[in-house]
């Protein structure tokens, strides 16, 4: 695998930031670099360190360089790429969790058709559009494609607490869809959307260019902490989860909607261990017995 | 000692110098867009230089005190009244206890700090007593003030008199030059739309708020391109990535978009460069239709600047002691 990794790319971001990106396109493989990269820094975390944000195929640093030479920093984060490599032996403890989705909901449905001129298809739903493009028959296939497999959290940004997740399949098998022509100004709290291969769950109503699938009760935002799976922090996704998609309907969607009010909801959660090359040796095999994992009891 | 907000103003929020360390789950640093304003306004009453003031944007709200307060506005051209009658800025006044505060038009800038001696006591967030509306965190209930609120004050201990002179004061101008450090994804600009992003007299929209500010002023040519694996189809889409704190965005060629303190944390349209951390205050300061230039600059010198700014600051702090 090792022949495969190009060397990473350092750009400055003013006075304060250093941008590393590790690869131009998405894969796995750079997500972990990026990984393993920022958890090595986090351990040496040196004086002067603001913020350590891994993403999708790059990561970036903000420090102080009243604290910390720039130079001294860069020639720190070349030395751990080059500890690094091709990430092979990085593993992580994580969790696989389950997201319920209300698939071609009301509500946005309702906004997409508000924006339908910024879109590429005005005549087609953002899902039916999406099939389309992708092969499929219609939603319904959609649907069963969408669920089928989990999905990594590459990145958690944009907003507070939204998931950038990668479908854990071969390349050919990825569902990929353009972002809206322009962005829209509205998109529905917990829509669960999709721009280029990234599938995300919007985790606050705001302004949006993802194209919109379907809904989710389960809150992944809370910053008033109300809810126990926000007892230690506001923010419930992580780098690193592994989330699966179940369609439900819209009478589950309701009697979920209300245990949630109540603050009484978990989201269905369980830990697992996660390395790249057996995942790498044989991802359905890797992915079934994930889902066992998150289904048993 | 509560202040009661009678009238918000157009978006006036709670903020300080920001909280750390949590960009990497997006939540961005907020705090006072022009920070040297924030931290001089807080000086001039006695306060912390961190301490929470209000930022108050081209229109300032209608405040009455019900105890005896040191106030100082620092900032845009926003000209404070205590019971109608006009009151220095940048200077530090006395305010009685059934006195009301409010704000003529601006005559410039376009953000105006208002510090109270003992500072706004609302409760610390993840570090910051900071607003951050799109996470509707911090500050009131994490949103903009609206009539009846009421804000708690801290214990103060700061008197009246203290100004800071002319020369230290920010120019406030329509016509203003950014300074920014070149880079991230500018190879994905063609030659010709790298230079014309430099030569470019760029206007300010009105779609200018704490997340990022929009400017109009032509297209940006990029290199023929075919976007990578999992980007996205336009030329000027990238694989999502960390975005910097000032860093300028293209999507699609056309509006260049400054990121400020209220950043969205990544997203996938090409940066291009990032304004210098000092600069982020003139962009603070940039109403509508102002006329912006955007200067190329070397790291050292970014890091230069840095130092004459940091040195401005220690000028008013010893002056304030």
């Amino acid at each position: 695998m090792s022949d495969t990794v190009t060397p990473a790319r350092y750009s400055w971001g003013g006075d304060e930031h250093i941008f590393v990106e590790l690869a131009e396109e998405m894969s796995l493989q750079a997500n972990f670099r990026a990984m393993a990269i920022t958890t090595s820094l986090c351990e040496e975390r040196p004086d002067g360190i603001l913020e350590i944000c891994p993403a999708n195929a790059s990561y970036q640093v903000r420090y102080d360089p009243d604290v910390l030479e720039p130079t001294v920093l860069l020639a720190q984060l070349q030395e751990i790429e080059k500890k690094v490599g091709d990430a092979s032996d990085f593993s992580l403890s994580t969790r696989v969790v389950e997201i319920p989705v209300l698939y071609q909901d009301p509500w946005t449905t309702e906004t997409l058709l508000r924006f339908r001129d910024r879109h590429q298809d005005p005549d087609a739903t953002d899902i039916e559009y999406a099939a389309r493009i992708n092969g499929l028959a219609g939603p319904a296939e959609f649907i069963v494609e969408h669920t089928g497999s989990p999905w990594f959290t590459s990145m958690v940004g944009f907003v507070a607490g939204l998931p950038f997740m990668f479908q854990m399949v071969p390349r050919d098998r990825q569902l990929v869809v353009p972002k809206y022509l322009r962005p829209r100004t509205d998109t529905p709290k917990q829509t669960v959307g999709h721009g280029g291969c990234f599938g995300c769950i919007y985790s606050v109503r705001g302004a949006g260019g993802y194209q919109m699938f379907g809904v989710t009760p389960a809150p992944i935002y809370d910053p008033l902490q109300a809810s126990p799976d926000f007892a230690d922090f506001m923010v419930y996704m992580r780098p690193g989860d592994i989330v699966s998609f179940r369609a439900i309907d819209r009478d589950e969607y309701e009697d979920t909607l209300k245990i949630v009010e109540d603050h009484d909801y978990r989201i269905r959660s369980r830990d697992v261990d996660f390395g790249l090359q057996p995942f790498l040796d044989d991802s359905d095999g890797f992915n079934a017995r994930l889902l066992e994992v998150l289904r048993a009891d | 000692m509560p202040i009661e907000v009678r009238k918000p103003g157009l978006s006036t929020t709670v903020q300080d110098t920001g909280r750390n360390g949590y960009y990497d789950v997006g939540i961005p640093p907020s705090g006072a867009l022009d920070q040297f304003s924030l931290t001089t306004a807080n000086l001039l009453v006695g306060n912390a230089p961190d301490a929470a003031a209000l930022e108050c944007v081209y229109m300032g709200p209608e405040l009455h005190f019900t105890e005896d307060a040191v106030v100082a506005v620092t900032g845009a051209e926003l000209p404070p009244r205590v019971n109608g009658e006009e009151r220095p800025r940048w200077e530090a006044f006395a305010v009685s206890a059934g006195d009301t505060l409010d704000f003529g038009f601006v005559k410039g800038g376009a953000r105006a700090y208002v510090a109270v001696g003992g500072g706004v006591d609302v409760p610390v967030v993840l570090g910051s007593r900071s607003t951050y509306g799109l996470g509707a965190l911090g500050g009131v209930e994490g949103r903009p003030l609206v009539a009846g609120d009421v804000l708690p004050v801290g214990a103060g201990s700061g008197g009246a008199g203290r100004s800071v002179p002319e020369e230290l004061r920010p120019a406030l101008s329509k016509e203003v030059e950014v300074r920014v450090v070149m880079g991230l994804y500018d190879h994905v600009l063609s030659p010709e739309g790298r230079e014309r992003f430099l030569k470019t007299t760029w206007t300010l929209t009105p779609v200018a708020d704490r997340v990022g500010f929009r400017y109009k002023g032509g297209e940006l040519q990029t290199v023929d391109r075919t976007p990578p694996f999992g980007a996205g189809q336009d030329p000027s889409n990238i694989v999502d990535a960390p975005y910097p704190i000032g860093s300028i965005q293209v999507p699609g060629g056309v509006e260049p978009i400054i990121l400020h303190r209220d950043a969205v944390s990544g997203g996938g349209y090409m940066m291009i460069a990032t304004v210098i951390s000092g600069d982020l205050d003139v962009v603070a300061q940039s109403a509508p239709n102002t006329q912006t230039r955007f200067v190329e600059v070397s790291l050292d010198d970014a890091l230069a600047a840095r130092r004459d700014y940091k040195a401005r600051g220690r000028r008013v702090a010893e002056l304030l002691a």
